[in-house]
Order: C-alpha cells, then sequence, then structure tokens
C-alpha cells in the first residue's frame, strides 16, 4: 500500500509520534534543572545526577535490580528456547495443550493475579521471600515472552537447511547447533534483552514477592513517586531511558549486520556451482 | 579453518571438529558417580536426557504457574485469621480419624453483596473499554500513516512505535505526573495560549487514567493495525478509484472492512490488560477511580485480608476468561499464533 501519502497522514505521524515521545523528552529536560520545583526551569544543572550517587537506598535497589534482571532473563532465556521448540517442533506430545497454555496465559494475565498467586504459594511452601523469590518470579513471566519469540522465528525457518545437513550425514544434536541454534539467534537475543527490560520495569510482581532486603528500582520509585514529582525521579528515569534506548539501538544495529550477512551467505550459496 | 564458500563441506566438518566437545563433556562427566548414576536411572526409566531438559519448561511452569493459580482457589475459600499465615486451613483431621472440608464461602457472598466490589468490576470493564476505543482513534490514523510512508521510511518508523514499549512502563506513568497536575506543564501551556484561566484539575481524575492507558498501550494497538494494513492489496483501491468512488468512501467501503482483524487484535491486546491494570488508576487516577487491580492490592497490601484479595483475584480471572478465549478463538482462525 503506497498510494499517495497525503498531508493527512503526516499530520498524524507527527500527532502521533508527538503524543509518544513528548512525554518522555519533557521528563529528561527537567531531569536537568536547577530548580527542585519541576515544572519551573531555572538553568541547567546536573546535581540531580550528583544527588543520586549519595542516596544510598537508590543505590542498593538499583544493584538489586540489575542482579535479578541478568539472572533471570538468563535462565528465562534458555528455558524459553527450549519451550519455544517444545510448541514449534514436538508436534503432538502429551500435554500440549495445557503446555501451550500454560506459555501464553502470563502473557495476558493481570499481574496482579500472577503477583498475588505466587506470593501465596511461596507463603504455602514456607519459602523466605527476597532476592530469589523474585527472580523465579520473574523467569515466571520471562520465559514465555522468549518462548513465543523464538517460537515465531522458528515457524518461519526453512526447514530444509536442517534436513540438507541431515541428508549429509550431520546428526541431529550437531544440525541444532549448527545450524538451528545460529538462524534462531537473534530471536534469542531478542528475547534476552526483552526479558531483561521486562523485569527492570516490574513493579506489581516484584512488590508481591519481594521480602526484606531485595527492594528493587521500580518499587523504590514508585513510593517517592507517590510522594510527588521530584528531579531525582525524573534523573534515575533518564538514565533508565538511556540505558533501554543504547540498548535497543545496540541490538537494531546487531540484528541489522545479521541479516546484510545472512543475505550475503546466501546470494553466495546460491551463485556457487 | 576452510573457507567457506569454496568447500561447503569442508568448513561444516571444520566447524563439526570443534563442537564435539559436547560429546566429549558428556564422556568427561561419566566419570563422576552422580552423573553415572543419574544417567542410568535415566536409561533405566526409559527417559532420555532430550526428555529430561524438556521437563524442565513443563515442570517450571506447573509448579510457578499452574500450582499457585490452584492455591490462590484454596485460599479464596478459607477464613481469615490473625496468624501466621493469614487465613485458615481448608481441611483438618478431626479426631484424627477423618478430614475435614471446610469450604468458607463467605469471601464470595461479600463480593455479591458489598457493592463496592461490584461497583469496581464494572467501573475497570467501563474505564478499559472506553480506553480502548480512545486508543483504536488515535491508534488507526497513526497506523493507516505508517502504512502508507514510503517504504524506506517504514522500519524506522516500526522502530519508533516499539520502542517506547521497551522503556519503564512505571516511567512513561510518571511522566504525565508532571504534564497533568495543577501548576504541570499541560496547565502551563493551556493557560499561555489563553485556552483557559483557570489551571484544570486533571490529575486525579479519570480523564488522566484514559490519557495513561492510550499513553502506555498505543503501541499494542498500532501494531497489529500497522501488520493489517501493510499487507492490503492496493489493486482493490485502484479499482475503486477507477470506478469512480470518491477517497474516503473507498475508505469506508474497502479499507476499514479489511482491516477489522487487525482492530479486533488490536482492541483485546489493550482491553484485556487494561481491565486489571494497577499502576495507572493508582498513579493517574483519584480515590473514587475504581478499578479492580486497585481493589485487589488495596485488600491485600492495606487491609491483609488474603482470602478475600485471592476471591477478588479469582473472579477478575473468571471475568478475563471470556475476552482471552474469544481472542484466542479470533487469533487461531486467522492462522495466527495460539
Amino acid at each position: 500500500m503506497n498510494r499517495g501519502f497525503t498531508w493527512f497522514n503526516g499530520v498524524s505521524l507527527v500527532l502521533g509520534f508527538g503524543f509518544l515521545y513528548l512525554p518522555i523528552l519533557l521528563l529528561i529536560v527537567y531531569s536537568f534543572n536547577e530548580s527542585k520545583l519541576v515544572t519551573v526551569w531555572a538553568g541547567f544543572s546536573t546535581k540531580w545526577y550528583g544527588a543520586l550517587l549519595e542516596n544510598q537506598g537508590l543505590l542498593d535497589a538499583a544493584w538489586v535490580t540489575f542482579r535479578v534482571a541478568f539472572v533471570s532473563s538468563t535462565v528465562a532465556t534458555i528455558l524459553g528456547l527450549v519451550a519455544g521448540l517444545m510448541l514449534s517442533r514436538f508436534g503432538a506430545f502429551r500435554g500440549r495443550v495445557l503446555f501451550s497454555g500454560m506459555i501464553y496465559a502470563p502473557l495476558v494475565m493481570p499481574e496482579v493475579i500472577t503477583g498475588l498467586s505466587l506470593l501465596l504459594m511461596f507463603v504455602a511452601i514456607s519459602f523466605d521471600r527476597g532476592f530469589v523469590t523474585v527472580t523465579i518470579a520473574h523467569i515466571t513471566f520471562s520465559m514465555c515472552y522468549v518462548a513465543v519469540v523464538v517460537q515465531s522465528r522458528l515457524i518461519s525457518f526453512d526447514r530444509s537447511i536442517e534436513e540438507a545437513a541431515m541428508d549429509l550425514g550431520c546428526p541431529p544434536g550437531r544440525t541444532f547447533l549448527l545450524i538451528t541454534l545460529p538462524v534462531i539467534m537473534p530471536a534469542i537475543v531478542s528475547g534476552w534483552l526483552l526479558s531483561f527490560t521486562l523485569s527492570l520495569d516490574d513493579l506489581v510482581i516484584a512488590s508481591f514477592t519481594t521480602g526484606p532486603g531485595a527492594t528493587t528500582l521500580p518499587m523504590k520509585i514508585y513510593s517517592q513517586v507517590r510522594l510527588g514529582v521530584t528531579p531525582e525521579i525524573n534523573a534515575v528515569s533518564t538514565i533508565l531511558v538511556g540505558i533501554v534506548a543504547v540498548g535497543v539501538v545496540i541490538a537494531s544495529v546487531l540484528a541489522k549486520r545479521d541479516e546484510a550477512r545472512r543475505a550475503q551467505d546466501e546470494r553466495l550459496a546460491a551463485a556457487a556451482p | 579453518m576452510a573457507d567457506p564458500q569454496s568447500n561447503p563441506v569442508a568448513y561444516v566438518s571444520g566447524r563439526a571438529a570443534t563442537q564435539g566437545r559436547v560429546s566429549g563433556l558428556h564422556a568427561r562427566f561419566m566419570l563422576f558417580a552422580p552423573y553415572r548414576w543419574f544417567h542410568g536411572m535415566l536409561s533405566r526409566t526409559g527417559l532420555s536426557s532430550r526428555t529430561l531438559v524438556i521437563m524442565v519448561p513443563y515442570l517450571w511452569l506447573l509448579m510457578f504457574f499452574l500450582a499457585p493459580f490452584l492455591i490462590v482457589l484454596k485460599i479464596s475459600f478459607s477464613e481469615v485469621l490473625i496468624a501466621r499465615p493469614p487465613y485458615s486451613a481448608l481441611f483438618e483431621m478431626v479426631d484424627d480419624t477423618y478430614l475435614q472440608l471446610r469450604l468458607n464461602l463467605e469471601n464470595y457472598l461479600l463480593l455479591l453483596e458489598d457493592d463496592l466490589y461490584w461497583k469496581a468490576y464494572l467501573s475497570s470493564i467501563r474505564i478499559a473499554a472506553i480506553s480502548t476505543l480512545i486508543t483504536l482513534l488515535v491508534g488507526y490514523p497513526i497506523a493507516y500513516a505508517m502504512a502508507r510512508a514510503p517504504r524506506q521510511w517504514r522500519l524506522t518508523l516500526l522502530m519508533a512505535v516499539i520502542l517506547p514499549f521497551w522503556t519503564s512502563f512505571l516511567i512513561r506513568v510518571y511522566a504525565w505526573i508532571g504534564i497533568l497536575k495543577k501548576e504541570g506543564l499541560m496547565n502551563l501551556f493551556l493557560m499561555k495560549i489563553g485556552l483557559i484561566e483557570q489551571p484544570l484539575t486533571l490529575l486525579n481524575t479519570d480523564i488522566a487514567v484514559f490519557i495513561g492507558i492510550v499513553y502506555s498501550y498505543l503501541p499494542f494497538m498500532v501494531l497489529p493495525l500497522y501488520a493489517n494494513l501493510e499487507k492490503m492489496d492496493e489493486s482493490l483501491l485502484e479499482a475503486a478509484s477507477d470506478l469512480g468512488c470518491k477517497p474516503l468512501k473507498a475508505f469506508w467501503k474497502i479499507t476499514l472492512p479489511l482491516s477489522i482483524p487487525g482492530i479486533v487484535a488490536g482492541c483485546f491486546l489493550v482491553f484485556i490488560p487494561a481491565v486489571g491494570e494497577f499502576v495507572i488508576p493508582d498513579l493517574l487516577g483519584g480515590s473514587d477511580t475504581l478499578m479492580i487491580g486497585k481493589t485487589l492490592w488495596a485488600e491485600f497490601f492495606n487491609n491483609r485480608d488474603w482470602p478475600l484479595s485471592s476471591a477478588v483475584a479469582v473472579l477478575l480471572l473468571l471475568l478475563l476468561i471470556v475476552p482471552i478465549m474469544i481472542f484466542q478463538r479470533v487469533q487461531q482462525k486467522q492462522g495466527g499464533v495460539g
């Protein structure tokens, strides 16, 4: 569909993206505000970033959040990869309906329910709440996202390459490592990144499943936000937005390079005698 | 290593040699008794290590997704106690002879009788439905323009829609507090251009909740719509215009009906999570903004009534299961994932 891009289309794009980006841009701009009052501009300053470094509670929370995000996204990627393979490759195994239901349900489940149910289970088995329980909770919902991403990549994947490898005498395990894994690598990487940001972002599930000494950054931000807007929170938010933006840009550049290299490989393979 | 282009077989086998350490690892591990024992157990029960690997995500979800739900269901039938844990047991041994099952329906009766909960459920649906409609009205022109944009822009535009989804939800909601509050940027702007004289009360109203939901879930609406509109067959519109159909009428008669699958997908993707939303109504809504996610949170964290909040969760799930099932069915019919 590419019939004449009208002024109406242009206006909707400008307004739409303005709506999407203006609030974040304003937040970033006011994090450099000299004044304590968030809406009065009193000159450029980076003092709120300096204040962050002295806020030990916030730094501790950031460290907890980062560790939870790293561990949970790594485990979730491995489990999600296996789950994605199961869904797309194993045909009708026993309990498949239940399994795919359990993969898709957490994606649409309200967070309050997921959080509450996990907490009640940890209480029921009298498991001490803290770092481990938050990580387990994050793995549980993240692995479902990874499974879906991996599965959709596997569906569009040309299986004849695998068959060719096996016809040439490559054992299944090795075929997986040499052919399948490299092809679905972009999906695995984006699954990991998605899990990482989901974990970094989560407030509700972490609030339910956490225990003493494992306050995450979103929980800290939330408790301060309820008291009002402060330039310090603007500064933390700006840093988080910056990290995510850099990560997404790097990931998309890598994906693009990978795509280009694969296209070149395919061209060369087609041209080979 | 051989040049991959000149000799692909040599290249693959060269790579394979380095990957051969997987089975080497197995051989080395066999030297350790626990691994050998485990391996023996597996081969005796007929479970291959492959099956075992497969079992892990399955067991994980059974343990951390399904089992917790059954526990919520169980606790929703128990009584609140001032104890640890703060609820009564469902099964009790009476005189060490028989097991007594005590189903306590009081929580559900309370939910039915006290109109606070009814209002919260209805108001969640109302707020989610209105926000979904606004999101559709805002998202459709954006998706439409993206689908009509020159081909070389589209990937960038797509990235630009996805990027906010990656940034923190909490931060995006927080950004609106500074804009919507009484001395906030919105009022400042409106007064400057002379549209209003007194600052409006925007924060802590339903309007703020609508804005928050539309803003947060806009990508969920735009992406399926764009995917649908982008695939649309242009020749249909050409045929319409050749036959003398005005562009606006052609849109109404052709584009809109054909994009219904995208509209349906987008609406469900916004509506379902919006019903159970907690952060947006809590931070942007007022004390009179009732939403069921907020009620559940308050019952749990403020009133410490675990059985009642479990019952609220069970009913919320029942409420959502109908739209979720419809959505799954629709997606499957369209050959999507599901």
